[in-house]
């Protein structure tokens, strides 16, 4: 076991990880911070999507003891309990981008990396850069569209 | 996933050191090695993270590109060195895997890696890169192996060098599940007129030059020297998604396709996907945007 500490969602934590174990385990099963999924567990779904330092990163792909020193963010900073939807949560929401809802947090994280990148992205790139999240309910259209709506709304909120 | 020793060496001489001891491991990225891993592939007793002290650097100097290993895909991608120099290797790897891969995913990670159907290894092949290593320097078509690379116990990649061509294209075919290349081909002629034909995802053993395409390619640099020219199925990769056959045919057709992209008035990247015209034009333009 080896001593590990970061900050995840503004906090300072700290915890005593194996080697092997992943981030996406230390958020999980050490932080309780259960918004954040399994899916695949190959690097393919997206569903285990967080920020690591800014960027979106599959955090079934990295270990805990890579974060050291990191700033995490994970789905559940976006809105704390009793604030309003974040509004890429709120177009989630508006748009019946879900279903059962397991990708949704990925998809989320992703929606939020794209809304970085480029703006307010047309629906070729935003179909282009969902390549890493997989969602086997929706089809991914009301995806498409809840993304485009979210980044729309989080250019007029920070133009 | 057994468990390991992370070491996290603070400069190279320590991370060789590290490397060289019974059942160690390097970590450049993690985005194969640690999902081979998990699949049994691999089960080191340590591993070595040099992800913070390898360099990062891209620097256009002498027509050649150098990128430092430790580089991230979206690094590469976003480079304004390379986008100005040799736009097609960005573009590339602005392809390789997903999003949140290539902001992890380096290029030291991807060269030691090797994979089937890596992108990276075919770029190297065609555009006849140099790989640097902590104790030499190794020539592309030396450096990948037979599936494996050169590259002895404690010996780590410090950057890779490509000569700069204008005429150079790279078109991909993606399996319709995991999205990455069944095949792809890099066509590129040289500033000395040389052409250069690389194929990845159709051998187990990764990435190749296609010789024969290459020789027909000599008498010009034309999408109709190679008419006659077909990818032997033997030793092609079968799956459920492509028999030999098939990856032999789609290595014919894209290599005609990449040499007339390269030589055409907007060489870049393509990424080809079953049965949508639309999503081939869509690439085009995206690349011409670049």
């Amino acid at each position: 076991m080896a001593a590990v500490s970061m900050t995840v969602n503004g906090r300072g934590v700290r915890g005593e990880v194996e080697g092997r174990t992943m981030l996406v385990e230390f958020l999980r099963e050490h932080l309780g911070l259960t918004g954040t999924h399994v899916g695949c567990d190959t690097t393919q779904c997206g569903a285990c999507i967080v920020h690591v330092n800014g960027l979106a990163m599959k955090s079934c792909t990295m270990l805990a003891l890579q974060c050291e020193g990191a700033a995490v963010t994970t789905i559940e900073a976006l809105a704390p309990p009793g604030k309003p939807l974040h509004p890429m949560q709120a177009a989630f929401r508006e748009h019946h981008a879900l279903q059962c809802g397991y990708c949704t947090s990925g998809m989320v994280m992703i929606a939020l990396d794209i809304a970085r990148r480029f703006g307010e992205p047309d629906e070729a790139t935003i179909r282009e850069q969902l390549k890493g999240n997989i969602c086997r309910c929706t089809g991914y259209h009301n995806i498409v569209k809840a993304i485009a709506a979210g980044a729309r709304a989080m250019a007029r909120q920070h133009p | 996933m057994r468990d390991f020793v992370y070491r996290n060496p603070i400069s190279l001489d320590e991370a060789r050191q590290l490397a060289l001891e019974e059942g160690a491991l390097l970590l450049a990225g993690g985005q194969t090695l640690l999902r081979d891993m998990k699949r049994g592939m691999h089960a080191p007793a340590s591993l070595i993270d040099i992800t913070g002290i390898v360099p990062k650097h891209i620097e256009f100097r002498e027509g050649e590109v150098s990128i430092g290993s430790g580089a991230t895909h979206a690094e590469v991608a976003g480079s304004a060195a390379l986008r100005e120099h040799l736009p097609v290797l960005a573009s590339l790897v602005d392809h390789i895997g997903d999003p949140a891969v290539r902001n992890r995913g380096t290029l030291g990670g991807a060269l030691a890696a090797n994979e089937a159907a890596g992108d990276y290894p075919a770029a190297c092949l065609a555009l006849g890169a140099t790989v640097h290593t902590t104790t030499r320097r190794v020539p592309a078509a030396e450096f990948f192996v037979g599936g494996r690379t050169v590259l002895e116990p404690g010996e780590i990649i410090t950057a890779a060098t490509f000569p700069v061509s204008r005429r150079a294209a790279y078109i991909k075919f993606l399996n319709p599940a995991a999205r990455y290349a069944m095949v792809g081909v890099f066509a590129s002629c040289a500033s000395d007129g040389l052409p250069s034909i690389a194929v990845t995802g159709a051998r187990a053993q990764g990435a190749f030059r296609w010789r024969e395409a290459e020789a027909a390619l000599t008498g010009g640099f034309a999408a109709e020297s190679l008419r006659d020219i077909r990818l032997s199925p033997e030793n092609l990769v079968e799956d459920l998604f492509a028999d030999a056959a098939y990856r032999s045919h789609l290595a014919a057709v894209l290599a005609r396709r990449a040499v007339a992209l390269a030589s055409g008035p907007a060489p870049g990247v393509v990424v080809l996907t079953h049965g949508s015209r639309s999503a081939d034009q869509q690439a085009v333009t995206q690349v011409r945007a670049v």
